[in-house]
C-alpha cells in the first residue's frame, strides 16, 4: 500500500475513533507524552491497560458468580478499571464503568451482571480498535514512514 | 320526708357516677394495655400474656415492662396511642354524664311536682273528709235528739202525743236539720206476748222485710200488702212512725232484716248511734245506711252494763242516709269539684271494702286516704280521693332537662369539632412534615444532579482546555494566539459557569464565601470582553469598556465572582440586544457623586452606538447607601475601594411588568425568553446575592425597546500599597507599554462618545491619541502621527476620499493606517484588497492585549520576545520540574504510567510505587525526592494515611534534629523535613481537598493532569531553577 495513503487511512480510522466516541482527548494527551526519548510510550501504556483489564474482568466475572456477591470487592476493581480507562482515554468502558459503580453502590447483583457484560463489550470493541490502530501505524513505520500527529480540529 | 327522699336520691345518682368513672378508668387502661405487648412483642411472651390475660392484666402489664428491656419503646408508643384517642372517651363520657345528669333533673323536678300534687290532694281530702265527717255528725245528733223527743212524747206521754202524722209532719219540717239522712222512722220494741195487742191496737199486722231483701222490687211495683207476715219471734220491731220518704217502711219488723236486726241489737246494747253496712235501700234501692239509736224507757246513766240497756230499750230510731246523693251535695257545694275524684268506703271488714259512693273509674295511680269517723267505733269508714285528670305533662321540667342536655352535647360538639380539627391539623401538619422531608430530598437530589452533571462536564472540558493549552505551545501567530486565548478563556468562562450553578445552592445556603485575592480589574474586564467578542462581532455590536483613571490598578477581592457578576450582566445584555452597543464602565463611587454630570448626559449623540440608552443614573437612585441628597451615608476604611460598574446596552429592555421579579431565582421576563434565549434564569439572582457579599448594591433602569442599563457597586480593598509586587503580576503588559510608549495616533470619529472609549484604551499602551470628527482634518495630522486610526463606518463613507489623498501625496514615512471594526465584513475586506498597504483591521472590543498585538503585527514590531518571556505554563512547568526527583504512588498501572510519562515530559525524574506501603518506605526522611504525587483510593493503604504516616515520620525526625540528636551537617541544615506531597484525584469536590489538606497533603491536581493546574501546584513550592542554582 502507497505510504502516504496509510498515513491518510491511519488519520481517518483515528478521527473514527473519537468520532464514535470510542477515545477522547486524554487519548491525544497520552499521544502528546510520546517523544524520541520514549517511542514507545503509548502502547507501553496500552498494552499495560489491556493487562490490567483483563486480569480485572477475568476477577470481577468471578466475584460476581459467587453465590454471595461481595460488593467491598467488586467495587474497588471497577474503580481501578474506571481509573485506567480514563488514564488511557477510553471513554465508553470508563462511562460503563461509572454506570456500573453506581449499581455496585446499589448492591444490585443483576444489574451489575448486565454492566459487566456493557464494560465488556466497551472494552473488547476500544480494544480491538486500538490494536488495529498499533497495526496501523507498526506498517506505516516499517515502511518507513512518520506516524502523522493528529489535528485537533475536529 | 320528701326532703330525705332527695338526699337519697342524690346518693343513688352519685353512686351511678363513681361506678361510671370506675368504668371509664378502666376501659382506658384496658385500651393501652394490649399495645405495648405487641409492640415488644417476641412471641412467646405474647403467648404468655394472653394466658394470663384474664387473670390479672395489670399486674401483668408492669411486670412486662420491668421484665423485658424495651421500657423506651414501650412508654414512647403511650401517648401517641393515647394522645389520638383520649378526647373522643372523654367526649363519650361526657355526653353519658350528661345524659344522665338531664335525666336526673328530669325525675327530680317531675317527683318535686309529684310530691306537690300528692299534697294538694291530701289536702283537698281531708278537707272533704273533714265536713263530711261534720254534716254527719249534725245529723247524727239531730237524729239523737230525736230519739229523745220520742222517749219524751210517745213512751212518757200517755196517751201518746204523737201519731204518724205529727211525726211525718215533724221531721219533714226538720229535715233541713239533717242534711244526711234521707228519712227518719220510728219502731217501737214487741215483745211477742205483746204482737198480738199491738197488731190490734195499731190496726195492722207486723210484717217481715227479709224477703224483701231476697228479691227486691221496682219501686212503682212495691206493694206493703204483698209482704208476708212476720213469723213469730221472741220480740219484734216493726215501725210506726215515718217520715214521708220512707213511709213505706211503716209496719215491716225491723228485727227481720239482716243487716236492721244486727244494727238494733248493737244500738241497744251500746246505747250509741250504730250504722249499718251500706246496703240497697228498700224500694230505692239505692245505697244507704242506716242509723239506728235505742230509745229507752228511762234516762239511764253512761256506765250502764248492756242488759240495763237491753231490759230499758223501747224502741228503736232510725235515719236512713242516702250516702250517694247525700256525698255528692255535699261536695256539690265545694269548689274544684272537678278536678277530683271522691270514694268512700265501709272498711269494717278490710279485706273487702263496700264502696258507699262513688264511681270505680280508676284514675292514675295517685289515691289519698283519710279516714272517716262517723262516730260509730264499729263501723270504719274512709274516703279515698283521686285526681279526675291525669297529670299534665312536665313540660318545664322536660325542657329544662332537654335544654340541658342540648347544652352539654353542643359543648361535646364543640369540644369534638375542636379536637377532630386539632387532629386534622396535626395529621396535615404531619403530612406537611413528610412533604418538606421530600422537598428536602428532592433539594438534595437536584444538588447531587448538579454536583454529578457539572462533574460530567467538566470532564470533557478539561480535555478542550488542555488541547488548547498544548495548542497555545506550538507554533503560532498573534491572531491564532489570540484566537487560541479567546477559546480557551470561553472554555474557562463556561466551567466556571458550571461552578455558579453549583454555587447558586452555595448561595442559597448562606455558605459561599469570598476570596481575598489581588487581582488585576482591567485584566479582568479584558477577559470577560473576549469572552463576548466572538457573539457581539457576529452581531456588528459595539462592545466597549471603560474604567476610570482613578480606579487602582491592582484590587483586592474575589476576581472570580466579579467576573462572574460582569459576565452575567453582559450575557444578558449581548442576549438581548441585537444593534447598536454593550458599554461597560467602571468608575469610583467617590467620582459619580463628586461630578454627577460625568457622561451622564443622555442625548442620544453621545452614546457609543448614537442609539438612545435608558438614564444610567436611575438605576442607581434606588441604592440605599446613596441617599437623596447626594451624599454617602455609609463611611469607608481608607483603603477600601467602593467601585460602581454600569453595563450600559441598546437592547429590548425589560417589560415594566417583569421588572419587579427579575432578580428571582429562575424568573425570566416570560416563557418565551428562555426559548429564544435560552439561559436558566438564575444569573441575575446570583449576581444580586454575590453583589450584596461585596457589600454592594445592584440595581436597574430600563426602557423596553430602548435599552436597559445595569448598575452595581463593590467594595474592595485598595492592592496597589505593595508596589513591589505590582511589576512582577505586570510583567505581561509592560513590554507592550514599553513599546508603544511615546507614539502619537489620531483617530477618525464622528462620534465623541465612542472616540473617547477607543483614545482611552490606546492610552493604556502609552499612545497619544488625537480625536478628529472627519478625515480632512485627519490628513493635516500626517505627518506628525505614527498611527491613523479610523472608525469602521467613517471608512466606509469617506474611504474613496482618503485612499485619492493617500495616493496622491505619498508620503516618505506615512503613519499606518488601523480600521477599528466592529465585525470582520466582507465588503470592508474587499475593499481594503484594493489598496496597496491595506490598512490593518482592528475588530472590537479594544482590549490591552489584542490591541497591543495587532499594533505589533500592523506596526511590524517584533513579537518573539515578548512570547517568550510570557512563557506558556509548558515551559515553565519544564524549567520547574527539570532534573526533579518526584516519586508517584498510584495502584493503577495505567495510570501510574500515564502520570510518569507526562511528568517525564517536563523533565522529572519519575519513580513509581504501586501502593501506599511501597511509598512509605521510599519516603522515610532524610527525603531523596523533591515531591510526592500520591493517589487517593488505593488498596490497603489510601492516600490520607499514606500522606499522615510520611508527616509523622517527619515530625519524629523534626524533633531529633531540634534535640540536636542529628548525624550529619546536611541534616542539620534543614530546620524542618516537609516534603510536598500532593493528591492526585479524579473527582475535584471541595469536600476532598478539605480532606487532603487535613491529613497534610500540600494540594492537589485532578487526574488525568492539566498543565495549567500542575503549575499552579507545583510552582507552589519549587522556586525556579536559578533560584535553587544560586
Amino acid at each position: 500500500m502507497d505510504l502516504v495513503q496509510m498515513q491518510k487511512s491511519l488519520q481517518d480510522y483515528t478521527k473514527s475513533l473519537f468520532l464514535e466516541g470510542v477515545l477522547d482527548s486524554q487519548f491525544l494527551q497520552l499521544q502528546q507524552l510520546q517523544d524520541e526519548s520514549n517511542p514507545d510510550f503509548v502502547s507501553q501504556v496500552v498494552t499495560l491497560f489491556f493487562q490490567d483489564s483483563d486480569r480485572i474482568l477475568n476477577d470481577l466475572s468471578l466475584s460476581l458468580d459467587q453465590q454471595v456477591v461481595d460488593f467491598k470487592k467488586v467495587d474497588p476493581h471497577v474503580h481501578q478499571l474506571k481509573g485506567s480507562s480514563s488514564s488511557i482515554g477510553a471513554q465508553r468502558v470508563k462511562n460503563a464503568c461509572v454506570v456500573f459503580r453506581n449499581f455496585c453502590e446499589q448492591q444490585n447483583v443483576e444489574a451489575c451482571h448486565r454492566c459487566l457484560q456493557q464494560v465488556k463489550q466497551e472494552y473488547y470493541l476500544v480494544k480491538n480498535r486500538l490494536e488495529t490502530l498499533f497495526k496501523l501505524e507498526q506498517q506505516i513505520v516499517a515502511s518507513g514512514g512518520m506516524i502523522p500527529a493528529m489535528e485537533l480540529g475536529f | 320526708m320528701s326532703l330525705f327522699h332527695v338526699v337519697e336520691f342524690c346518693l343513688k345518682i352519685g353512686q351511678l357516677f363513681w361506678m361510671l368513672c370506675c368504668w371509664l378508668v378502666s376501659w382506658l387502661i384496658d385500651d393501652k394495655s394490649p399495645l405495648p405487648v405487641g409492640s415488644v412483642g417476641d412471641p412467646d411472651k405474647t403467648k404468655m400474656k394472653k394466658n394470663h390475660h384474664h387473670h390479672n392484666k395489670m399486674c401483668f402489664f408492669w411486670n412486662k415492662i420491668s421484665t423485658s428491656g424495651f421500657k423506651i419503646p414501650t412508654f414512647s408508643l403511650h401517648p401517641v396511642r393515647f394522645g389520638k384517642n383520649w378526647w373522643k372517651k372523654v367526649v363519650v363520657a361526657w355526653v353519658v354524664l350528661w345524659v344522665l345528669i338531664s335525666f336526673w333533673t328530669f325525675c327530680y323536678f317531675s317527683s318535686q311536682a309529684m310530691d306537690k300534687r300528692k299534697e294538694t290532694l291530701a289536702s283537698m281530702c281531708d278537707e272533704r273528709a273533714r265536713m263530711l265527717q261534720d254534716q254527719f255528725n249534725v245529723s247524727m245528733n239531730h237524729v239523737q235528739a230525736m230519739s229523745i223527743l220520742i222517749s219524751t212524747f210517745h213512751h212518757a206521754k200517755f196517751p201518746s202525743a204523737i201519731d204518724q202524722r205529727t211525726f211525718s209532719e215533724y221531721t219533714d219540717r226538720t229535715s233541713f236539720e239533717r242534711p244526711l239522712t234521707s228519712g227518719v222512722a220510728y219502731a217501737v220494741r214487741v215483745l211477742h206476748s205483746e204482737r198480738k195487742e199491738f197488731e190490734r191496737q195499731q190496726g195492722w199486722i207486723i210484717r217481715r222485710m227479709d224477703s224483701f231483701e231476697q228479691k227486691p222490687v221496682h219501686k212503682d211495683e212495691y206493694n206493703i200488702e204483698a209482704l208476708e207476715p212476720s213469723p213469730v219471734q221472741k220480740e219484734y220491731a216493726p215501725v210506726i212512725f215515718a217520715q214521708d220518704t220512707v213511709s213505706h217502711v211503716i209496719s215491716l219488723d225491723m228485727l227481720s232484716g239482716k243487716e236492721d236486726r244486727e244494727n238494733v241489737l248493737r244500738a241497744r246494747k251500746s246505747g250509741k248511734g250504730v250504722l249499718t253496712a251500706p246496703f240497697p235501700l228498700i224500694k230505692t234501692n239505692r245505697l244507704g245506711v242506716i242509723l239506728t239509736f235505742a230509745v229507752y224507757k228511762r234516762d239511764l246513766p253512761s256506765n250502764a252494763t248492756p242488759k240495763e240497756r237491753i231490759e230499758a230499750t223501747n224502741g228503736y230510731l232510725g235515719g236512713v242516709f242516702d250516702i250517694e246523693s247525700l256525698v255528692e251535695n255535699l261536695l256539690q257545694q265545694l269548689a274544684s269539684k272537678q278536678t277530683i275524684l271522691v270514694n268512700v268506703y265501709d272498711t269494717t271488714n278490710h279485706s273487702e271494702p263496700i264502696s258507699m259512693y262513688g264511681s270505680d273509674v280508676s284514675a292514675d295511680g295517685l289515691e289519698h286516704v283519710s279516714p272517716l269517723n262517723f262516730g260509730d267505733p264499729f263501723r270504719k269508714h274512709e274516703m279515698r280521693c283521686r285526681f279526675k285528670q291525669k297529670p299534665p305533662w312536665p313540660v318545664l321540667t322536660m325542657v329544662t332537662s332537654f335544654c340541658i342536655l342540648v347544652i352539654a352535647l353542643l359543648i361535646a360538639h364543640i369540644f369534638h369539632a375542636t379536637m377532630s380539627r386539632i387532629q386534622r391539623v396535626e395529621e396535615d401538619c404531619h403530612k406537611m412534615k413528610l412533604l418538606k422531608k421530600k422537598a428536602e430530598a428532592a433539594d438534595v437530589a437536584k444538588s447531587q444532579f448538579l454536583a454529578t452533571v457539572s462533574h460530567e462536564i467538566r470532564t470533557p472540558m478539561n480535555g478542550v482546555l488542555g488541547m488548547l493549552h498544548m495548542l497555545m505551545d506550538t507554533e503560532l501567530d498573534v491572531t491564532q494566539q489570540d484566537y487560541v486565548r479567546t477559546a480557551q478563556a470561553s472554555g474557562k468562562a463556561l466551567v466556571s459557569l458550571i461552578n455558579e450553578v453549583l454555587d447558586q445552592a452555595k448561595i442559597e445556603s448562606g455558605k459561599l464565601e469570598l476570596e481575598e485575592v489581588r487581582f488585576d480589574l482591567r485584566g479582568i474586564l479584558d477577559d470577560v470582553l473576549s469572552l463576548f467578542s466572538g457573539k457581539s462581532q457576529e452581531k456588528g455590536l459595539e462592545l466597549a469598556v471603560y474604567i476610570s483613571d482613578h480606579v487602582p490598578e491592582m484590587l483586592i477581592g474575589d476576581p472570580g465572582r466579579f467576573r462572574q457578576i460582569l459576565t452575567n450582566l453582559m450575557g444578558n445584555s449581548i442576549k438581548f440586544t441585537e444593534k447598536g452597543h454593550i458599554f461597560v464602565t467602571v468608575h469610583l463611587v467617590e467620582e459619580l457623586l463628586d461630578s454627577s454630570d460625568v457622561e451622564t448626559s443622555t442625548s442620544t449623540e453621545n452614546t457609543l452606538s448614537g442609539l438612545p440608552v435608558a438614564d444610567r443614573q436611575r438605576s442607581w437612585q434606588k441604592f440605599k447607601s446613596f441617599s437623596s441628597s447626594g451624599h454617602r451615608s455609609f463611611a469607608l476604611a481608607p483603603s477600601e475601594i467602593n467601585l460602581i460598574v454600569s453595563v450600559e446596552d441598546t437592547g429590548v429592555g425589560i417589560p415594566v411588568e417583569a421588572q419587579s421579579r427579575i432578580f428571582t431565582p429562575f424568573m425570566q421576563v416570560g416563557p418565551s425568553i428562555s426559548r429564544t434565549h435560552g439561559g436558566t434564569g438564575i444569573g441575575l439572582s446570583i449576581s444580586k446575592c454575590l453583589v450584596g457579599l461585596m457589600k454592594g448594591e445592584i440595581g436597574f433602569s430600563s426602557i423596553p425597546k430602548v435599552g436597559s442599563t445595569f448598575t452595581f457597586t463593590a467594595v474592595f480593598a485598595n492592592g496597589m500599597h505593595s508596589s513591589e509586587r505590582k511589576s512582577e503580576l505586570h510583567n505581561n503588559n509592560q513590554p507592550i507599554l514599553s513599546e508603544f510608549k511615546g507614539m502619537k495616533a489620531v483617530l477618525v470619529d464622528h462620534k465623541p462618545a465612542r472616540g473617547q472609549v477607543s483614545r482611552y484604551h490606546f492610552q493604556r499602551l502609552g499612545i497619544r491619541v488625537e480625536i478628529v470628527s472627519g478625515v480632512e482634518q485627519a490628513l493635516r495630522f500626517t505627518t506628525t502621527v505614527n498611527i491613523i486610526l479610523i472608525e469602521q463606518e467613517v471608512w466606509s463613507k469617506e474611504a474613496d476620499v482618503f485612499i485619492k489623498k493617500l495616493q496622491k501625496d505619498p508620503l516618505v514615512h506615512s503613519p499606518k493606517l488601523f480600521l477599528l471594526a466592529n465585525s470582520i465584513d466582507t465588503s470592508i475586506s474587499d475593499s481594503l484588497r484594493n489598496i496597496i498597504d491595506p490598512p490593518v483591521l482592528i475588530v472590537k472590543p479594544l482590549r490591552a492585549s489584542m490591541l497591543a498585538a495587532t499594533l505589533q503585527r500592523g506596526l511590524g514590531i517584533g513579537n518573539s520576545e515578548t512570547s517568550q518571556q510570557k512563557g506558556p505554563p509548558a515551559l515553565i512547568l519544564r524549567n520547574l520540574l527539570l532534573g526533579r526527583k518526584i516519586l508517584i504512588v498510584d495502584d493503577n498501572n495505567v495510570n501510574l504510567r500515564v502520570a510518569a510519562g507526562a511528568l517525564k515530559k517536563y523533565g522529572a525524574d519519575v519513580v513509581c510505587a504501586e501502593s501506599g506501603v511501597k511509598a512509605i518506605s521510599l519516603l522515610k526522611p532524610p527525603h531523596e525526592f523533591d515531591a510526592c504525587f500520591m493517589d487517593i483510593q488505593m488498596p490497603e493503604m489510601d492516600g490520607f494515611e499514606a500522606t499522615r504516616r510520611i508527616r509523622d515520620m517527619e515530625e519524629e525526625m523534626n524533633e531529633r534534629n531540634k534535640t540536636g540528636e542529628s548525624l550529619t551537617v546536611e541534616e542539620s541544615n534543614r530546620t524542618r523535613w516537609h516534603l510536598p506531597v500532593l493528591a492526585m484525584t479524579a473527582d475535584v469536590i471541595q469536600a476532598t481537598h478539605e480532606e487532603c489538606l487535613k491529613c497534610g497533603m500540600d494540594g492537589y491536581v485532578s487526574k488525568p493532569f492539566e498543565a495549567e493546574q500542575l503549575y499552579r501546584e507545583v510552582s507552589r513550592f519549587f522556586s525556579s531553577p536559578s533560584d535553587t542554582e544560586s
